[in-house]
């Protein structure tokens, strides 16, 4: 039995005091415990930003790696080992700023692997400039005047591009977001958790969002129809919905491999005879 | 009796160029002749025009030359332009109906009436190729079934069969005409196969074991994308087109850290957009094999031509500085043999790894011996599998050799983390100026270990006063230029380089200090080994030959300038 202490590492926690960061960390550590996972099975990504420094705070195995990439990384290591339980961490700056590129990909390939986005809508480790959602009008460093842009609706754009596990959640709500996290383990397929969190030394959202969100099973949300999804991640206002907005079962990419179908590719022999395929050279 | 002879193939882009050109390698290496075709095309899908040369020879053959005795002329601009280049003896075969004018006697001129045999065999215009194919096989005196053998194999079964009645007809009509002027038989010798660098490489990967494959393409390296994607289940391996290459290279980041072997491809421009993560798998201590195309640059450059322009770039591509393998196969045996050296380089001292070589490498096609993959080692240094026996494992352990011993996620009893940001031996984030030092002074201490190995970092050809120094591709027109050279009585000696990093400086040093007459070949502008030459070993090449008009040496151009030199 896996125990929340066995999770804790030696590493000193750099993070604010009150960042929406601490209650990620625990409900991963929770849903980790809930579910019995074995440890030595597991494999954490995460990206640049102070999202990042999440690695060290778990005692699993993990990869630190380079801003935005997070998605690849994952999608090889998966693609290597499915045995693997594979979840990326990544900020609104890493996902959808630098990183975006990736996350259609990830989407329409279905690699079943599950994806949190610290979502504070602003960076925090470059020290508070705007990212993809931040608000229009937001004044930050980079953005003295009020942000210029429209944000980006990040449910929408993985619903669109076929994610088969689409859901939001808040850090102010840690039992909730324990539990979604923990439905996005069990998912088979890409799982993508857009997770509201206020940055408290750039960005404090934490009285607009408490005052805000709602739970989607609170009003009897059926999460298995992907155009209504699609419709309801635009309600965003007085009332901001947290839940699962969509959940499918679809093929997931290890499973359109037939290479894969026995063993996991780090089982597969080494040597490899190219007798056969030298034939056709001839 | 036809001891060596060329041939050319010209046409618009869409006529099956490059396909006629092959299958005439095929069909001549199957007579027992030893053969090299090159390609020359410009990025274009319609069109414009592409060429095929065509080297057969009984001796064993390093390049091209740029010597023409048949030419394949799919259309009017190829008769033209290769008419007056035909050695004696030569023909030019082409469609009687192009309308050309030409000043060359008749006995050169081998026209076909394309039209009849087509409608004849209801075939369609793209087969033109297989009529001309047929009728060089008369001409040469070859055996038709042999190139029909070939045919039926590059074909879908419903249009070989068309091409192999065109081809025929081809052969009968110009047996008729014409009459052979040759009589080549065929010779049985070792077992070859037909193959390019880019092809040589996937073979070498999936004999090695790399299991996963993550690409986007880009010329001249997609081929390589092609191959593996097409031997996947044969070669028992994953393969990914990836959206972009700074997927690409982090994939195989993600695969190689889960403990597969892992592999990407690319030119310039996709390396340029890779480089961060190359410092990711030097800094994680994550060991990946990239395969660089060069194509000349910078920017989009000249995407379908050849280059040496990106040996300064690869050796310091990434931010900060980190110990990495760069090796330069010169031909396609190297292609293969370096290929499965350099996966286990990078296994042993879990470093990144780069293949150099360029599109005249990368995309021509030479004919060699079998692969030979029974003796082949696949050593995967210090890696631990299946279970951890010790107290608490630490990714990235201080040891005197620099290499930590290493587990992967799902191995028993071990927890493995790993860190872009800079880190202690556990894999944890760390600042502490004391453990930095000890961090980077480890991964260097593996370049003593590298230098050390027993590998063939560079290679030694001929004896003479003269010191012809290369790396890479350049290395098949050098070998032709000092035999030409040799036969007029001139004698040089090739030094080859074929690892860059890390340099085998003391060895090169003494090497060069023999020689007063020292010329440096490279499809540069700038002269890069040269300059690397000179920083690593204090020796200054005075003597550059240096081509950077995006085609490969010509054999004569460095016979030319040899003896210029040497006056």
């Amino acid at each position: 039995m896996v125990t929340f202490k066995d999770l804790s590492t030696p590493a000193k926690n750099t993070w604010c005091p009150g960042c929406g960061n601490f209650s990620i960390l625990n409900a991963f550590k929770r849903a980790i415990v809930k579910l019995n996972l074995n440890p030595e099975k597991i494999l954490i990504i995460s990206g640049i930003g102070c999202h990042g420094k999440i690695t060290d705070y778990i005692n699993v195995n993990s990869i630190h790696v380079i801003h935005g990439r997070v998605l690849p990384v994952a999608t090889g290591a998966k693609l290597a080992n499915h045995e693997l339980i594979v979840i990326g961490f990544a900020g609104d700056g890493d996902a959808y700023s630098i990183g975006l590129g990736h996350l259609p990909h990830a989407a329409r390939r279905n690699i079943d692997i599950l994806y949190i986005v610290h979502d504070n809508m602003v960076f925090g480790l470059t020290t508070g400039q705007a990212t993809p959602t931040s608000p229009l009008g937001l004044k930050t460093r980079s953005t003295p005047f009020g942000v210029i842009e429209n944000p980006l609706n990040p449910l929408a754009l993985v619903i669109a591009c076929g994610a088969t596990f689409v859901a939001r959640g808040y850090s102010g709500d840690i039992n909730h977001l324990t539990w979604l996290i923990m439905e996005g383990l069990k998912h088979r397929g890409f799982a993508f958790i857009d997770v509201l969190q206020p940055c408290v030394t750039f960005y404090n959202t934490y009285q607009y969002f408490s005052k805000r969100v709602y739970r989607l099973e609170d009003v009897g949300w059926n999460p298995t129809n992907r155009l209504k999804a699609y419709k309801k991640t635009f309600e965003w206002g007085d009332k901001i919905p947290i839940g699962i907005f969509y959940k499918g079962r679809e093929e997931t990419l290890v499973e359109r491999l037939p290479q894969l179908k026995e063993k996991p590719l780090i089982k597969h022999g080494l040597k490899t005879n190219i007798s056969k395929i030298l034939e056709k050279y001839l | 009796m036809l001891k060596e002879f060329y041939v050319i193939v010209g046409g618009p882009a869409g006529l099956g160029v490059m396909r006629t050109g092959y299958i005439l390698a095929k069909t001549f290496m199957r007579h027992g002749y030893w053969v090299f075709g090159t390609n020359d095309y410009p990025s274009i899908i319609r069109g414009g025009h592409n060429s095929y040369l065509l080297r057969i020879s009984r001796e064993r053959i390093w390049s091209h030359r740029n010597l023409i005795d048949f030419v394949l002329a799919l259309d009017k601009y190829s008769v033209l332009k290769y008419a007056d280049k035909i050695r004696k003896n030569g023909r030019i075969i082409f469609d009687e109906k192009l309308d050309v004018d030409l000043k060359l006697e008749k006995k050169f001129l081998i026209k076909i009436p394309v039209s009849t045999i087509l409608e004849k065999n209801r075939a369609e215009k793209i087969m033109t190729n297989s009529i001309l194919m047929g009728s060089i096989m008369a001409l040469t005196g070859a055996d038709i079934d042999i190139l029909l053998k070939v045919i039926k194999e590059n074909f879908r079964k419903d249009i070989a069969e068309k091409n192999i009645l065109v081809a025929k007809d081809g052969y009968n009509f110009t047996l008729n005409k014409y009459g052979k002027l040759y009589s080549i038989e065929k010779k049985s010798g070792s077992r070859k196969i037909l193959v390019t660098g880019n092809e040589a490489i996937g073979l070498g990967a999936i004999a090695s074991g790399m299991k996963f494959f993550s690409a986007y393409p880009m010329t001249p390296a997609s081929p390589i994308l092609h191959f593996l994607a097409r031997h996947q289940y044969d070669g028992d391996i994953v393969v990914i087109q990836a959206e972009n290459e700074l997927a690409a290279i982090n994939m195989i980041i993600g695969a190689a850290f889960a403990g597969v072997r892992a592999m990407t491809a690319t030119s310039g421009g996709g390396f340029s957009l890779m480089t961060e993560a190359l410092g990711l798998a030097a800094m994680t201590e994550t060991p990946i094999v990239i395969v660089l195309a060069q194509r000349p640059g910078p920017s989009t450059g000249l995407p379908t031509y050849t280059s040496q322009g990106d040996l300064r770039f690869v050796l310091h591509a990434s931010q900060g500085e980190f110990p990495r393998i760069v090796v330069a196969p010169g031909d396609i045996n190297e292609c293969f043999e370096k290929t499965v050296e350099i996966f286990n380089l990078t296994d042993k001292y879990q470093v990144p790894g780069i293949i150099l070589i360029d599109k005249y490498l990368a995309e021509s096609h030479m004919s060699v011996d079998m692969f030979k993959d029974e003796d082949i080692v696949i050593d995967r240094g210090e890696y631990i599998s299946g279970e951890y026996f010790g107290e608490s494992y630490s990714r990235h352990i201080f040891t005197e050799t620099g290499i930590s011993p290493r587990a992967i996620p799902s191995t028993k009893n071990a927890i493995v983390k790993t860190n872009s940001s800079e880190h202690d031996e556990y894999g944890y984030t760390s600042i502490n100026p004391k453990i930095i030092c000890k961090m980077i002074d480890k991964r260097f201490r593996k370049i003593r270990y590298m230098e050390r190995e027993n590998i063939v970092k560079y290679k030694i050809y001929g004896d003479g006063n003269i010191l012809l120094i290369g790396w890479g591709s350049t290395k098949g027109p050098i070998l032709e230029a000092q035999k030409i050279l040799g036969e007029e009585g001139i004698d040089t000696t090739f030094l080859q380089i074929i690892y860059l990093s890390p340099f085998p400086s003391k060895e090169i040093h003494d090497m060069l200090t023999k020689y007063d007459v020292k010329i440096d070949i490279e499809n540069n502008f700038t002269g890069q080994l040269a300059g690397l030459i000179m920083e690593k070993t204090g020796v200054k090449i005075d003597k550059l030959l240096l081509k950077y008009d995006g085609r490969p040496f010509n054999p004569m151009e460095i016979v030319e300038y040899v003896k210029e030199v040497s006056g």
